[in-house]
């Protein structure tokens, strides 16, 4: 048997009227909703983007073609060949990876012994033909230059915690 | 002849003052509801379209209509084309009667309450026929369910009316808003509370919206009797379910709020402040008000079980409307002040 506490409760409706009043709450509230192309949500400089290969200063490429992040990759995305060049420096003659392939865990970008691969905080890009999937070695030299500047900026707030 | 083609041509002129007016409101409530849900949720809603998204609802409206009407092979044709009509017209016909101000009514007929619980009850016909015909078994269940709603709760609705009407001791609108005259507490809403309460619960059903849009059900049943509708059909029916709540809105505020009565009257100093606001605008107030709460409650609340909504219905609100009018009766009879002198 219900008490008759209760049954004259539910009569006043009160969980009805709580429950509006939770609702109405909500209405008044500050919103939170991010205007997408406007406004973006904070990115972590640690955030883990579509690749780059970097340059010195100099305009030297870093890419020293140690092969490391090929060893590392997990995924087995990065296609590395090296050959001497003129001045009897090692460099690569081939550097691709294959996005479909590529899991963005970083460890290339870690394994980098001279931070020459790296992921960019960019994240908004799209194929349209069979084959844009890989990231040939002028293409991931072109994001770098494009991007220098974030990319370093990202790296000296990291570099703390590192 | 002269004077009946004058006559014609102003009716149709003054319905044209109610149905355009009526149209424009229904897009305009579908933009308040999603942007009041939008705000319940924490979100701000459609703002892209003109200015903070204020043409959203022609945008929705041109989309819809550009869609191609698409007649299932097995349906019935005739009886598909009718059904959105059907729909429309009744929850259109009802305003008829509403008086928006003193005078301001289309057609001032003494059985004025009579013709309004007839018609949103006719309102029914329009979805039975569009789950039928559609010969599908998601629009059968919706309009099959909702004819046993809207059935359930026509009881509690009239019985609910039959308290107005024993109070008011008339059938005519613009009369049952005049014995309610002398500001907030003369109004029927406080002596006839739970009759208030269960005519507003019991139109929520009729209304078929949420928590009682057993008749649509997306969860369950698709979308209920208008699955198989797409483009202008299916705006129509959209158009009928929102002028419908828009009526219900009114009525309330008719019914239990004192129509276009101020709610200051009587009151030494806010009455004359607010003595220059024409009525209409109070009467807009209230049904603004009533609106706002369907969309409220539809935020709030899950949709009902089938059963509860049938227990909901003959097991709490017909007693309930009973037991009041019992004490409707009583209070005219001891002339309880300030309502039934």
């Amino acid at each position: 048997m219900r008490s008759l506490k209760e049954i004259v409760k539910s009569f006043m409706l009160w969980e009805l009227l709580v429950g509006l009043k939770l609702t109405g709450r909500y209405v008044l509230s500050k919103k939170i909703t991010i205007q997408y192309p406007e406004e973006t949500t904070p990115i972590s400089p640690r955030f883990r983007g579509l690749h780059a290969l970097r340059r010195y200063p100099n305009g030297e490429e870093r890419c020293i073609a140690c092969k490391l992040c090929e060893a590392v990759c997990p995924a087995l995305a990065i296609t590395i060949e090296s050959a001497p060049r003129e001045d009897g420096s090692r460099r690569t003659t081939r550097y691709d990876i294959d996005l479909f392939k590529c899991i963005y865990c970083g460890f290339c970008e870690e394994s980098c012994p001279v931070d020459s691969i790296v992921e960019t905080h960019w994240s908004q890009y799209h194929f349209e033909h069979r084959g844009e999937n890989i990231m040939t070695k002028p293409m991931l030299l072109a994001i770098g230059d494009r991007y220098e500047a974030e990319i370093a900026k990202a790296r000296a707030e990291d570099a703390p915690y590192r | 002849m002269i004077d009946l083609l004058i006559a014609l041509v102003w009716i149709v002129l003054k319905i044209l003052l109610i149905a355009l007016p009526l149209l424009g409101a229904v897009a305009y409530m579908t933009l308040a509801e999603r942007k009041i849900l939008a705000y319940a949720h924490v979100r701000i809603g459609p703002n892209r379209v003109g200015f903070a998204g204020l043409l959203q609802p022609l945008a929705d409206g041109l989309k819809l209509f550009f869609k191609e009407i698409i007649i299932p092979s097995k349906a019935n044709p005739v009886v598909f084309v009718l059904a959105p009509i059907v729909s429309f017209a009744t929850a259109a016909a009802a305003w008829a009667v509403i008086p928006f101000d003193e005078g301001w009514v289309l057609a001032n007929v003494n059985a004025g309450l009579l013709y309004v619980l007839a018609l949103t009850s006719l309102g029914v016909y329009g979805i039975l026929m569009a789950g039928w015909s559609s010969n599908s078994k998601y629009a059968l269940f919706g309009a099959m369910r909702s004819a046993a709603q809207v059935v359930s709760y026509e009881i509690a609705m009239g019985f609910a009316l039959v308290g107005v009407l024993m109070a008011a001791d008339s059938t005519n609108l613009q009369d049952i808003v005049l014995r309610q005259q002398g500001g907030l507490w003369h109004w029927y809403w406080l002596p006839l509370l739970p009759l208030f309460v269960v005519y507003w619960i019991s139109g929520v059903a009729e209304t078929n919206r949420a928590p009682f849009d057993m008749a649509e059900g997306e969860a369950e049943i698709v979308a209920g009797f208008h699955v198989e509708y797409s483009g202008m059909s299916f705006a129509i029916f959209f158009l009928a379910e929102y002028a419908n709540m828009i009526l219900i809105s009114a009525l309330a505020s008719v019914l239990f709020l004192g129509g276009w009565l101020s709610p200051f009257e009587g009151i030494p100093v806010l009455g004359s402040l607010f003595s220059f606001v024409p009525g209409i605008i109070w009467f807009f107030a209230k049904m603004a008000f009533f609106l706002f709460l369907y969309v409220w409650l539809r935020a709030t609340l899950p949709r009902y079980r089938y059963d509860q909504i049938m227990y909901l219905g003959w097991k709490v609100l017909i007693p309930v409307t009973i037991v009041w009018i019992v004490v409707t009766g009583l209070l005219i009879e001891w002339r309880v002040a300030p309502w039934f002198i």
